[in-house]
């Protein structure tokens, strides 16, 4: 893989990307290979897979949910959304639960706009839920087949923090 | 273009592109194939009609790019004798009855046809009538996976013909002439930058593609790639031709998969067609053009932090000048523009440069293509001429709020940009106009705002997002926007006193001064211009003092 | 060599072409605020201390980064500088966690000089009080991220002087950390010579020697200077 990009060290977002794509995310061995094939630094390595936000570090989770905050969600009610997921997984926005069971990512605009707003859940496009019904979005997000509500820590602040990192 | 010129033989044209993909495109168009091929389902009298019929008389169904009309996806133009007939949010189970009436072979009237009832779209109405398409005018008519018909709709036509006639200079005569300006966001002249890098001194250069499109709401380049991907490469080309350039990237953002599935087939069939490559055309021109696939970092949309990402490095922008013109990739002069004003090209060289500047306002010449979202009726992509007024784009084109109450603001430029409200609707949309009123231009996204959105909150979501995408090298932004944050969530929920909103103006005045790149220098401007618009919103709690 | 002319806060200085503006200003017998400058290493411009007024110019231009021009006039202490430098020192303050009193590099910091200099004594920010940790497995020297103010001069020196790079910033924005290795305990890194360059030019008491305690940290950052001009230049100056 390496060897395709020449061995140059400019192609070192290329071979992280398909190294991802290969393990699913970027092990500290992963790198480690990487940094040697390139003959890199190993700290501008990981400086580089830290700064992406579409790199991951960790494995991924099994379940993977994202709600889009872009401008055109936001102005739909993806701030109800995210709240609502947030209450569900009992997690917070770009965190990954215990168990890596759940995680909850945001992006930032996932171009279906027109949809707004929508979530990604395991791949999938789901759009247009009912936002400004907090009934009906709840039966939304259970037919998607996400966990009931849980008891969420008190540090997890409702609904303020919503787009608060 | 969306309505065509009636034709003989029916064809179909589906969108293909990510908006319609998401809204169910994918089914509806294997559907219309399946439909087409295998005749009418359910439909006995229509089968043995097809059976019998002439040979040829096949209905084409084609993949094209974006049909404007996003919100109402997935859209579906059926060409034919009595022109062009748009259909919208047709379910795969419809397929079947606008395929038998395409083939003519439908027992009953269109406007009877129930499978079809409420999903027939009006082109008359000036969503579609008011658009200007030269940037988009194969987008949505060409198939971005055929090379051969991008060819056959005049690609690459200019390429040809400025290796064979034209010297670079002559092509940036026409390009300055022409009047453009970057379509990214800043304006900056199109011609000057070409100038600028073509008279640097001799060696190597580089032209680079903006494709990192990342302002939310904001979808215009992502069409183009999609819908029409030749119509940019031959703009880069030219453009490399015009500053003596022989390598080139195009920077695109990894969350646009099908934006880079399509460039990178494009780029394998204009090598093996010989128009890139070596001695394009038959010239002695060379250029190898590659793609770099970002991977989630909005800034690398700021020019030096790209030239960093395509190396391979953190997307951190650094202090300029010197200019990209001057030292950019490997230290080496590089051109680099966005989608939009490289899709531009053409049609310049086309048409002549003074016929491109005669479009558009006096300081902001040829047309603009804008993303509409948000609370607004239609949802979509609209190509306007530069000066067209705001009013006419969201509330005549767009159809204004789609429960009927009245637009509060209009959000242009971004995280970058700011506000405007509707009482300054007839605000013509160029770069200055709308710098004047606290906002930008920017790429073209443009989100409507109903009157149910608190604009402090609007502005805390923007301040939001430039936390969570400041590269963290300079400490205006770094630790800046965090602060404007706090103070923002003050203001949301009614707890900021005088006091806060005094340091909010004073730090909003700092990060705008003194952060390294653009995206600091211009994360304040959300909230500077909900300050200056909606002030009342941010009302001060009297007597809570700190 | 050609020389170029400009004015300083009304004093008129001639440098060599190709001198940044820092430089003209050193030259005038004047001084800018500087945190992440160091002389001996290639400019970061990103502790946007050290900008100034230009006239003609919308925009302010860091002094460390920009090179002096013919004719230039430039300012470098207005009221508005010196707001906007003050408040740039409150964001760094707030950000990290400085306890003055107990630190190894107090008497001895960039960083509180700074903040004497621009008049600052209180951030009327509120605090971040980031939740940071404390590298001590090198066998002599420590880290301690929460006095670390990313001017990565220390990434620099390793790169650019010792040619080592075991330093370097990882995540981004308000989460940017300096990392070692693949983000690993420092002393377990075997790319590092234990120069103690890093050390030497850390501008607060982020980086020290184990045998420092409060007050007793004393840097060299001249000797990034140093080295380069021996290095490049072939000349040892003392």
């Amino acid at each position: 893989m390496i060897r395709r990009h020449g061995g140059q060290s400019h192609g070192l977002i290329e071979v992280l990307h398909q190294v991802q794509e290969l393990d699913g995310f970027l092990s500290k061995p992963a790198l480690l290979q990487v940094a040697r094939g390139l003959r890199l630094p190993l700290s501008r390595v990981y400086g580089v897979a830290s700064f992406y936000h579409l790199f991951r570090l960790q494995p991924p989770a099994e379940h993977r949910c994202a709600v889009c905050l872009g401008t055109a969600c936001f102005v739909r009610g993806a701030g109800r959304l995210a709240v609502g997921l947030r209450r569900r997984l009992g997690l917070d926005l770009d965190q990954t639960s215990g168990d890596g069971r759940w995680a909850l990512e945001r992006v930032s605009c996932l171009g279906a706009c027109g949809q707004a707003p929508v979530l990604v859940l395991d791949g999938v496009l789901f759009t247009a839920p009912p936002a400004d019904q907090p009934q009906e979005l709840d039966s939304w997000l259970t037919a998607l087949g996400l966990p009931a509500a849980v008891a969420l820590p008190a540090a997890v602040g409702l609904p303020a923090a919503v787009g608060t990192p | 273009m969306v309505a065509l010129p009636p034709r003989e033989r029916s064809q179909l044209r589906c969108c293909g592109a990510s908006g319609c993909r998401s809204a169910g495109a994918g089914p509806l168009l294997a559907a219309l194939r399946a439909a087409a091929a295998a005749g009418v389902a359910g439909e006995p009298s229509a089968i043995a009609a097809l059976t019998t019929a002439e040979p040829g008389s096949g209905l084409e169904v084609r993949s094209v790019g974006c049909l404007r009309l996003c919100g109402q996806g997935p859209l579906v133009a059926w060409d034919g004798p009595e022109g062009t007939r748009l259909f919208g949010g047709l379910p795969p189970e419809g397929a079947a009855a606008l395929v038998a009436q395409a083939r003519g072979l439908a027992p009953i009237p269109l406007q009877a046809e129930p499978a079809l009832a409420g999903h027939r779209l009006d082109l008359e109405q000036p969503f579609f009538r008011l658009q200007r398409p030269l940037v988009l005018e194969g987008c949505g008519i060409v198939d971005p996976e055929r090379i051969e018909e991008a060819i056959a709709h005049g690609g690459y036509a200019q390429l040809r013909r400025v290796l064979q006639e034209l010297s670079p200079e002559q092509v940036r005569e026409q390009v300055r002439r022409s009047g453009l300006r970057g379509r990214g966001g800043g304006g900056y002249p199109t011609g000057l930058k070409w100038d600028t890098v073509a008279l640097q001194p001799p060696g190597r250069r580089y032209v680079v593609c903006n494709a990192d499109e990342g302002d939310p709401g904001a979808f215009m380049d992502r069409s183009v790639l999609e819908g029409d991907p030749h119509r940019l490469l031959e703009g880069m080309a030219i453009a490399a031709y015009a500053v003596g350039a022989d390598h080139g990237y195009v920077y695109v953002r990894a969350e646009y998969p099908l934006a880079i599935e399509r460039l990178r087939l494009a780029l394998q069939q204009a090598r093996h067609q010989g128009l890139l490559g070596q001695g394009i055309a038959g010239s002695s021109f060379n250029l190898e053009l590659e793609v770099r696939v970002g991977a989630g970092a909005y800034v690398c949309g700021e020019e030096t932090a790209l030239l960093h990402s395509i190396q391979g490095q953190r997307g951190t922008p650094r202090s300029r000048p010197p200019y990209p013109a001057q030292a950019g990739l490997w230290g080496a002069p590089t051109l680099i523009n966005n989608v939009e004003t490289l899709a531009a090209v053409p049609v310049i060289l086309r048409q002549g440069g003074d016929w491109y500047a005669a479009i558009g306002s006096d300081k902001s010449r040829g047309t603009k293509v804008f993303s509409l979202s948000g609370a607004i009726r239609h949802t979509g992509l609209v190509e306007v001429p530069m000066g067209t007024s705001l009013r006419t784009v969201v509330e005549i084109m767009g159809g204004g709020d789609p429960d009927g109450g009245a637009v509060k603001a209009v959000q242009t430029g971004g995280p970058s940009g700011g506000c405007i409200p509707a009482a300054l609707l007839d605000t013509p949309v160029d770069f200055e106009s709308l710098l004047a009123l606290g906002s930008m231009m920017g790429s073209g996204g443009m989100v409507v705002i109903g009157q149910g959105t608190a604009m402090p909150e609007v502005a805390r979501h923007f301040m939001a997002f430039s936390v969570n995408e400041s590269c963290g090298k300079c400490v205006p932004c770094r630790a800046g926007t965090v602060q404007l944050l706090a103070l923002l969530d003050r203001c949301v929920e009614r707890r900021a006193t005088a006091a806060d909103l005094e340091a909010l103006e004073a730090l909003c005045a700092m990060v705008k001064a003194t952060s390294l790149c653009g995206l600091g220098q211009a994360a304040p401007n959300p909230v500077l211009s909900t300050l200056r618009h909606f002030r009342q919103e941010y009302g001060a709690v009297p007597g809570a003092g700190p | 060599m050609s020389v170029i002319t400009l004015q300083v806060d009304g004093h008129d200085v001639a440098v060599p072409a190709g001198s940044t503006l820092l430089q003209a200003i050193q030259a005038a017998g004047l001084s800018v605020p500087t945190l992440c400058h160091l002389d001996g290493l290639d400019p970061v411009a990103a502790c946007r201390l050290c900008l100034v007024e230009v006239e003609g110019s919308q925009r302010l231009l860091p002094a460390c980064a920009s090179e002096a021009t013919e004719g230039q006039v430039i300012h470098t202490d207005t009221a508005q500088l010196q707001g906007y430098r003050r408040m740039a020192v409150e964001l760094f303050f707030a950000e990290g966690n400085h306890v003055c009193a107990f630190c190894v590099a107090n008497g001895d910091c960039e960083l509180q000089d700074v903040a004497v200099a621009v008049g600052m004594d209180h951030s009327r920010f509120p605090y971040q009080d980031p939740q940071r940790s404390v590298d001590a497995s090198h066998p002599r020297f420590s880290l301690d991220h929460n006095r670390c103010i990313l001017c990565t001069r220390c990434v620099r020196v390793c790169d650019q002087i010792e040619g080592a790079h075991v330093w370097d910033v990882a995540e981004r924005g308000s989460d940017c950390r300096i990392v070692a290795g693949l983000d690993q305990p420092w002393g377990e890194v075997d790319a590092c010579t234990s120069c103690g360059k890093c050390v030497d030019v850390c501008p607060t008491g982020a980086l020290f020697a184990k045998e420092n305690t409060t007050a007793e940290k004393h840097p060299h950052p001249e000797r990034a200077h140093q080295l380069r001009r021996a290095r490049e230049q072939q000349q040892w100056i003392r």
